[in-house]
């Protein structure tokens, strides 16, 4: 499967996996589908028939909000079946919706933010001392840099020279509640990471050729490479890009879900069947003048403290 | 207790190549033979304790056996989510060590006295929580736990611990360890605070009571057996711990005891819900506390009386 193909797969598993579970984060799923798509289809060297194999290359999703999204990406690399996709969210499924390493394929457990970057160093750490060849691959939410234990983290791999240890950052620009910039920002965030010592190679996020290229020799030796990949929160659903609802809604029966299967459906790379909606859907119900889309729902356009005014960012 | 530790670690890294010592930050004087023998087998993770523990986890997932190093509530409190969710969770092979377990550091004040951390660590699944009385029990506990799978918590003294067990102790994690047989009262304590006990005892005996005594190395998995027995043959069990009494080994010891249709009355020592506002040596701050083998004493002979 091409990164293309598997992108779309996954962007299709993420709103059907949000629709039926009325599960969260379908927003970061589509910023983040692309990275995960050339790392899985083009990038990591992995077995399916031994997801614990020595030589396998190591990935955390530390931003384990976007689960989904990896999940989708291992049922469609033949972890386990892709139907298991549909326990999303659901009682007794082993399908949490944030990462588990109970789930075949996972490499470590995620959901609270700023742990991925450390236990990835870890397992970088080892592999230097042990002079194994595997990388490690980990990637971090803008939201989460956040985290004071991710900037530990960054100090850490510099000081140990962890060149085998590669950390992308899905930056969408949004976190929970609104911008990034308008949260507590870290902007500019390549200059931040540069600063910290890092080899800073700033992406498209949502371009697989600037992806591939950034992860296949993007790498220097003597010190860990970040990736900062500027991406889309809700990419490939117009409705939903950067637009915060998005982060917590999920596509409900109606114009929403039916809108986005059908703006996917206009993306959708040659040699992809969807497995849900094979033929995309007749007659999808289309969005009226009162449903609630681009509207602004970040905290800011309503949050007017008395006492404190953001300087605007140069 | 701190320098015996590092010394059987030590012993123990040559034998494994795959034991590693993570410190954050600590252990000035006493890491120094560690580091030289084994340059690869350490490293200094600066003050970060939360990047430490989840780097610990990354490794030991990779193989490894890790101690973490660091002391008071730093290697406990300070990354408490990491230890659950990235050790704990994912059964990896850490070894959090704590030096400076109870009043250890009194003079420093309230910010350096572990006073929480059993009850806080004996409440998280598939960690195992151990707390050696002496010299003899924190060699056996190192030794164990080297070999032990998944995360452990190990709570130490600093130094001038004595050893009180003679060598040949019947160690095993989860099992409490028969100090003196006695009757009517029995005394159960963990961690460094045996020594006190030591103490009580002399006095016990000069007031005609001679008490069982058992040390309980680990606090979690709670020796369950020898608590029931002991229940059934005793008037009075009495739990001592350098800790506060909500949640820590007095507690375990009487979630034991609740679920006995009849049993031994019990009688907790330890901090009673407070933090300490005053400062001073480990000695002094026991005393203060109700914890010194003096008060300890004292409070029974009351309690017997």
């Amino acid at each position: 499967m091409t990164s293309d193909q598997l992108a779309w797969k996954i962007r299709r598993h993420g709103i059907e996996m949000t629709h039926l579970s009325g599960g969260s984060h379908i927003g970061a799923v589509l910023s983040v589908a692309d990275i995960i798509a050339v790392l899985y289809a083009d990038v990591m060297n992995f077995d399916i028939n031994n997801p614990k194999a020595e030589s396998r290359d190591r990935f955390i999703l530390s931003k384990g909000h976007a689960g989904a999204a990896i999940y989708a990406a291992l049922a469609e690399c033949g972890f386990f079946d892709t139907e298991e996709l549909k326990t999303h969210y659901q009682n007794g499924s082993r399908l949490s919706g944030h990462v588990s390493h109970h789930v075949p394929g996972v490499d470590f457990s995620t959901g609270s933010l700023g742990h991925g970057l450390s236990a990835a160093a870890g397992m970088a750490l080892a592999a230097k001392q042990d002079k194994k060849n595997y990388k490690t691959y980990v990637v971090l939410g803008d939201g989460e840099c956040n985290e004071g234990s991710v900037w530990e983290a960054a100090l850490f791999a510099v000081h140990f020279g962890l060149d085998n240890l590669v950390c992308i950052v899905d930056h969408n620009k949004m976190q929970s509640l609104d911008f990034c910039t308008n949260t507590l920002s870290t902007t500019p965030l390549a200059s931040i990471w540069q600063g910290f010592g890092w080899n800073v190679i700033e992406i498209d996020g949502n371009n697989h050729e600037q992806c591939l290229e950034a992860l296949k020799n993007g790498t220097v030796k003597g010190k860990p490479t970040v990736i900062i990949a500027n991406t889309v929160k809700g990419k490939g659903i117009p409705f939903m890009e950067n637009d915060i609802l998005w982060h917590y809604r999920f596509p409900h029966d109606g114009w929403e879900y039916d809108t986005a299967v059908t703006e996917l459906h206009k993306t959708k790379p040659l040699g992809v069947t969807d497995p849900y909606t094979p033929d995309g859907i007749e007659n999808p119900v289309t969005p009226d003048e009162n449903a609630d889309i681009y509207n602004d729902h970040t905290m800011s356009a309503t949050y007017k403290p008395t006492w404190f005014k953001k300087e605007k960012e140069q | 207790m701190r320098d015996t530790f590092f010394a059987t670690l030590s012993q123990l890294a040559k034998e494994n190549k795959n034991i590693e010592v993570v410190t954050g930050d600590l252990g000035f004087g006493v890491l120094k033979p560690f580091w030289e023998a084994h340059p690869d087998q350490i490293i200094n993770a600066g003050i970060a304790e939360q990047n430490l523990t989840s780097v610990a986890a990354g490794m030991a997932l990779e193989g490894k056996t890790v101690f973490t190093y660091s002391i008071g509530n730093f290697p406990t409190l300070r990354c408490l989510e990491q230890i659950r969710n990235d050790c704990a969770y994912h059964n990896a092979n850490v070894k959090i060590v704590c030096v400076g377990g109870g009043f250890v550091y009194g003079s420093l004040g309230m910010s350096h006295h572990a006073t929480e951390d059993i009850a806080v660590m004996r409440a998280l699944p598939d960690v195992t929580v151990l707390c050696p009385g002496d010299l003899v029990e924190a060699t056996a506990v190192t030794k164990a736990i080297a070999k032990y799978p998944g995360t452990c918590y190990v709570r130490l003294g600093r130094g001038g611990e004595k050893k009180i067990h003679s060598d040949n102790i019947d160690f095993e994690i989860g099992k409490a360890i028969k100090v003196r047989e006695g009757k009517d009262v029995a005394i159960f304590s963990t961690g460094a605070i045996f020594e006190e006990i030591a103490e009580a005892c002399e006095i016990l005996k000069e007031n005609g009571i001679t008490p069982t005594v058992y040390t309980f190395p680990t606090v979690k998995p709670i020796d369950t057996e020898t608590i029931c027995e002991i229940a059934k043959s005793h008037k009075l069990i009495v739990t001592c711990e350098e800790h506060n009494l909500s949640g820590g080994f007095g507690s375990a010891v009487a979630e034991v005891l609740a679920e006995l249709p009849s049993h031994a009355r019990l009688l907790r020592m330890g901090m009673n819900d407070q933090y300490c506002t005053i400062v001073g040596d480990q000695k002094y701050l026991r005393d203060q506390y109700g914890i010194s083998g003096k008060k300890i004493a004292e409070k029974i002979l009351h309690e017997v009386k």
